[in-house]
């Protein structure tokens, strides 16, 4: 052995922030163990819940634009000839007012059409055709209050005394209740899944923090803030968290375009309208982003709270 | 020299006791000159390992005071505590190497730690490697290494960062007495260059080998002053070297 190196001439920080090295200090199997599975699984059905969720949200603006300013006017009269008149003449006194926009008398073929599932050919043709109301849909410009609605009743109340006048958004609201009750069912099942990945976070940092107790305390007396130390988990986890939730974003997304497929068969018009906009593919996608960062922020204040209690 | 200029670490009444055991420590008071030698010795069960723990920042004390570096840590926040261990080199009596590195990244580890550029820490490591002797075995993993190449890349990882004390737990309680020497002289070579050391130590062979080290002994938690280190400054040339 020779003279001791005369290599320090350069003075060392002593209070450098960054420590290169951590990854390898702890091992990434021993850190990890099931966590990134976990964390696939709750990406995978939190981006199906947001997914859900966002379809619905997509579904209902969908169709509250569809029928906003939207009414019904329905002639109750079972005199075909006085039916006929007074529907002329509604559709005169409407047109007459400057508050309405588009009115279509709704043909007789088309209504008879409707009909014909629940009421069967006696609703055409027949010999004794069953009396059904003439129909017109107006849209009025701007939001149909109750207001407007009332004062369209009274314009139509002498000169059609057999008009039923029905906003169509009173019809679907059950429906856009419904949806708004699944909508809050989605962000509850987020948060909830939200809290279990940080839950399986927390106990994975709590279990690599047991098992490398050693070395953290080794690098601890060597001079290692607890920034430094806690940066060395929060990278583990981290990668582990980035492998987990790109794999719940493929498994997620594949399940909601599997689902998407499946509805788009329906045909139906309203479930057709809860597709997935550009922006709300964004959002799905950038679900593991955030859970990235919520299992660096809990891998974070783990190890912090536990450096906290030693000296 | 004046007090605050003349001492690195001063121990004052400190007592040390774990849970509801009786002391370990008693009264302990002493105080450590920039650039002596100090050898601790004592029986096993005496308190050394618990002194240098105390020492190396690894505990705090029951009662008393610790100044080091002209600051009470004991009263110090902890977020400031890791400055201080960066001052101090702590060989410890298992080695305590980091078993998934190599040596060469042990040895690295306060430089890395302390936020040296990666070139220079290449350097320095490879520069102590082979003052260790260990030059060949950079890439070794502790597990392949021999208690005395442990040994001595946890002595090289002690002194790499060139702390201002360093402290050795037992460090030659491992090896034969030829790699002892070698050892002791080691740490000679860095007290030379201003480095406080402490040697906790049982053999008494050792401490004949460094002429000026200065003893202090531990008997049952309590400290006694053969050579008059604790209660007369060293001398002018020690403390000066």
């Amino acid at each position: 052995m020779t003279a001791f190196p005369a290599l320090r001439s350069a003075p060392i920080r002593r209070n450098a922030p960054r420590f290169r090295a951590g990854e390898r200090l702890v091992p990434q199997s021993r850190l990890s163990g099931p966590m990134p599975w976990v964390i696939a699984i709750m990406i995978a059905l939190t981006v199906v819940a947001a997914g859900g969720g966002l379809a619905l949200r997509n579904l209902g603006e969908g169709a509250r634009a569809d029928i906003a300013g939207g009414l019904t006017v329905q002639i109750l009269e079972a005199a075909p000839a006085e039916r006929e008149r007074q529907a002329q003449v509604a559709m005169a006194v409407l047109g007459n007012r400057d508050d309405v926009g588009k009115i279509r008398r709704v043909p007789e073929a088309e209504l008879e059409a409707l009909l014909e599932p629940w009421l069967g050919q006696q609703a055409r043709g027949s010999e004794e055709p069953i009396p059904m109301p003439a129909l017109i849909d107006v849209q009025v410009k701007g939001p149909l209050t109750t207001q407007r609605l009332e004062g369209l009743r009274a314009s139509l109340a002498g000169a059609a005394p057999a008009a039923r006048i029905d906003a169509q958004s009173g019809w679907l609201k059950p429906v856009f209740d419904a949806i708004a009750s699944l909508q809050w069912l989605a962000l509850g099942l987020i948060v909830l899944l939200a809290a279990t990945s940080a839950a399986a976070v927390w106990l994975a940092a709590r279990s690599a923090l047991g098992s490398n107790r050693e070395t953290i305390e080794i690098i601890h007396l060597l001079g290692a803030t607890d920034r430094q130390i806690a940066g060395i988990f929060q990278r583990s986890i981290g990668t582990g968290a980035a492998l987990g939730g790109f794999a719940g974003l493929l498994l997620g997304l594949a399940a909601i375009w599997l689902l998407g497929r499946q509805f788009s068969r329906l045909g139906s018009g309203m479930v057709a309208g809860g597709g997935l906009e550009p922006f709300d593919w964004a959002v799905l996608a950038s679900i593991p982003l955030m859970g990235i960062a919520l299992a660096i922020v809990t891998a974070r204040m783990t190890v912090l709270g536990a450096l906290r209690r030693t000296l | 020299m004046s007090e605050r200029e003349g001492n690195i670490v001063k121990f004052e009444s400190i007592g040390l006791r774990y849970g509801t055991e009786r002391e370990v420590l008693s009264d302990v008071t002493f105080t450590l000159y920039p650039g002596c030698f100090y050898f601790l010795t004592g029986a096993s069960g005496a308190g050394k390992t618990s002194l240098l723990r105390l020492l190396y920042l690894a505990q705090r004390p029951s009662r008393g005071i610790i100044r080091m570096f002209d600051t009470d840590v004991i009263t110090v926040p902890r977020a400031r505590l890791p400055a201080f261990r960066r001052r101090i080199g702590v060989v410890f009596q298992d080695f305590r190497l980091v078993p998934q590195l190599s040596a060469f990244d042990n040895v690295a580890l306060p430089l890395r730690i302390s936020g040296m550029p990666e070139n220079e820490i290449r350097r320095a490591v490879g520069d102590m490697l082979d003052w260790v002797g260990l030059d060949q075995r950079a890439e070794a993993r502790p597990a392949t290494l021999s208690g005395g190449e442990q040994q001595r890349v946890a002595i090289a990882r002690a002194v790499v960062g060139r702390p201002e004390v360093l402290v050795a737990d037992e460090p030659t309680g491992n090896v034969d007495h030829e790699m002892a020497l070698k050892l002791l002289r080691l740490f000679e070579a860095l007290n030379r260059l201003g480095t406080t050391v402490v040697v906790a130590t049982h053999d008494l062979q050792l401490l004949r080998k460094v002429p000026d080290s200065l003893i202090m002994r531990l008997d049952r938690g309590r400290l006694s002053d053969p050579t008059g280190a604790l209660r007369y400054p060293p001398r002018r040339e020690v403390a000066a070297r």
